[in-house]
């Protein structure tokens, strides 16, 4: 950087109260002190992804809403029978569990990042890229599940064809993202177990040197899709 | 969008900016929560045609066979496009917007005038265009009670957006205005966009909406206000920024001749299309037949707009001659051919080497409005100078 002073004229009063913060946001250089590129822009894709997954979620209570023929009832559709009992949506409540407890696994993993704790930092990572696979192996289960008693994206046994054509999009589109979720983490884990960032070790692609920050950022990414997952089980499975 | 709000140099705050910068990034801002509704739309609409899904597919009957799909919703359809396809308006129309006001201020040698007001009207647009969708739905079938609050939102859009065309006219205003020819084009885009905001007060009214939707009196409207203007814009900015790029002047003579054939052109195509739409003249019908309200002289203004329309097509067929034959012959331009004050034109070298700046980026001191301003040796003063020193001025008389 160049560390030659600049005259830049006598320095300003720093005005007070909100004033103080619009004088802040649109100072020179950034917006955002202390963020670097690279959460700036997990931030954005996560603004622009929200989008995408409200559009879904709209999409399907319209379409929900606006068919006549009956929704068929989630509790019954999601219910496994154990020990001659049927559970309802017992499966779901599982991965629930699950991925929520990997947000707290992940939560750690950045804990210990921040103190370059290399070797539990990966462990954790490591934990929460296990839970995502669980995860995404019980909606396998239930897909396959679903799909023997006849549940298709343009029909199903019980009610209106949207019921199939929208819990196989959006648990679809969210599976996927978790399961690139997991190949993050563990490419991530990779590099920190190596110590690439305890070394500065030059990154592959733009040569830069990588920092634990991007533990942070892999999380910012694995807490949304976890928060999605909250929405879809209130607005699919509990409605 | 990360640039603008992350790396912007020493000096550059946010209401330093040129315009231009400040609607390319609200535009990206606006992009970036728009396209997502377009993309669900485009993932529902591949699933009902390749696996047979029904999102948007109510029962049909084509060619006498009842389709396999049952109880979609098409108004959902419209619904997820429009959220998209409106604010995709202003992501047009906005850096447009910012390019426009730089030309007028550079080419008039006066600042911008209101230039926070300018600031906010382009955040407003962006922030109230993503409420106004359903104006293009008021005959869609939807509930008629939404038209109301579409109607509503829409003609409060106005009040920005006519704030801009005052703060254009107020900067022309008293201005030394050289008709260059980016600036021919920045005004064309005042003219041209005015008229195609009018009529989007018409038709952003529901009962006026109602006799005018899918006739040629939409097609004058869309294409006045966002296929015409926006591109006079984009033609004005190549000629304003060519010499940067290239550092050569595109020919003016040619540049003149297309402007003009252009200009007068799309008015001559879209101008009688008002009144053909007003006859009630549907759009989209290649051959319209005999019907009781289209009289057969609409046929002769349907011919003259074809013609109106392949004299356009030619101008640009000139233009592009001019684009690749100044690449070569062009008057060698200079670093700063317009004396224009934004940190482009005061690169070290035209057009800039890699990184654009060498080895010391620049600092800004000043907005990037300073044109004419008073006791100023040139009647510029570039973002990058630095203020007079104290001693200096306190030296003088």
């Amino acid at each position: 950087m160049d560390a030659t002073p600049t005259d830049t004229g006598e320095a300003l009063a720093r005005p007070a109260g909100w004033r103080g913060v619009a004088a802040d946001w649109s100072s020179d250089q950034r917006a955002f002190k202390n963020v670097s590129w690279g959460k700036a822009m997990m931030w954005i894709f996560l603004l622009s992804d929200t989008f995408i997954f409200s559009c879904f979620l709209i999409s399907y209570m319209t379409v929900r809403m606006s068919t006549t023929v009956p929704w068929p009832n989630p509790s019954e559709v999601f219910a496994l029978t154990i020990g001659g009992t049927s559970v309802p949506l017992i499966l779901i409540a599982i991965m629930t569990f699950v991925l929520i407890s990997s947000s707290g696994t992940m939560a750690m993993a950045v804990n210990f990042g921040y103190r370059r704790d290399r070797v539990k930092t990966a462990a954790l990572m490591l934990m929460t890229a296990a839970f995502g696979a669980t995860f995404v192996g019980m909606q396998a289960f239930e897909w396959t599940k679903l799909i023997h008693e006849g549940v298709r994206p343009w029909e199903n046994p019980w009610g209106a064809a949207q019921f199939g054509a929208a819990f196989f999009m959006i648990t679809g589109f969210h599976g996927t993202h978790v399961t690139i979720g997991v190949i993050f983490l563990l490419v991530i884990a990779r590099k920190v177990w190596r110590g690439d960032f305890d070394q500065e070790k030059q990154g592959f692609f733009t040569s830069r040197k990588g920092r634990y920050e991007i533990v942070e950022i892999t999380g910012l990414y694995w807490h949304f899709v976890d928060l999605v997952w909250v929405f879809i089980f209130a607005l699919f499975y509990l409605w | 969008m990360v640039t603008v709000l992350q790396a912007r140099t020493r000096g550059m705050t946010l209401m330093r900016m040129p315009l231009t910068v400040w609607g390319i990034f609200t535009a990206t801002v606006m992009a970036l929560l728009a396209f997502p509704a377009l993309f669900v739309g485009a993932v529902m609409m591949l699933l009902d045609r390749l696996l047979g899904t029904s999102f948007f597919m109510p029962s049909l009957v084509e060619m006498g066979q009842h389709l396999q799909h049952s109880g979609g919703s098409p108004i959902l359809f419209q619904h997820l496009f429009w959220f998209f396809g409106h604010p995709e308006v202003y992501i047009v129309a906005l850096p447009a917007f910012g390019i426009v006001s730089d030309l007028i201020s550079t080419h008039a040698r006066r600042n911008i005038f209101g230039y926070r007001m300018m600031v906010w009207a382009i955040v407003a647009i962006g922030a109230l265009s993503f409420v106004v969708w359903a104006h293009h739905m008021y005959v869609s079938g939807m509930n008629p009670y939404f038209g109301f609050f579409f109607a509503t939102t829409t003609l409060i859009i106005a009040i920005p957006t006519a704030i801009k065309v005052y703060n254009w006219l107020l900067t022309l205003w008293h201005g030394d205005i050289h008709l260059t020819v980016p600036m021919l084009f920045a005004l064309a885009f005042i003219v041209t966009f005015l008229n195609g905001g009018l009529t989007g007060l018409f038709l952003g009214n529901v009962v006026v909406d109602v006799p005018l939707s899918d006739t040629m009196f939409v097609v004058a409207h869309f294409h006045m206000v966002m296929g015409v203007a926006p591109i006079m814009v984009i033609f004005g900015g190549i000629y304003h920024w060519y010499p940067k790029i290239t550092g050569r002047m595109l020919n003016e003579a040619l540049g003149r001749f297309h402007f003009w054939v252009t200009f007068l052109g799309a008015y001559a195509v879209f101008f009688p299309m008002h009144y053909l739409g007003l006859l009630g003249m549907p759009r989209r019908y290649p051959e319209i037949g005999e019907t009781s309200f289209v009289p057969d002289s609409a046929a002769t203004l349907n011919a003259f707009i074809s013609v109106a329309a392949l004299a356009v097509g030619f101008a640009q067929m000139v233009f592009l001659f001019n684009l690749i034959w100044s690449l070569s012959r062009g008057r060698q331009a200079g670093g700063n051919p317009w004396n224009a004050t934004t940190l482009e034109w005061q690169t070290p070298e035209t057009p800039p080497g890699h990184g654009n700046w060498g080895k010391e980026l620049p600092v800004v001191y000043r907005w990037a409005y300073d044109y004419s301003v008073p006791g100023a040796e040139r009647d510029f003063v570039p973002q990058n100078q630095p203020p007079a020193r104290r001693a200096t001025w306190e030296a003088a008389p």
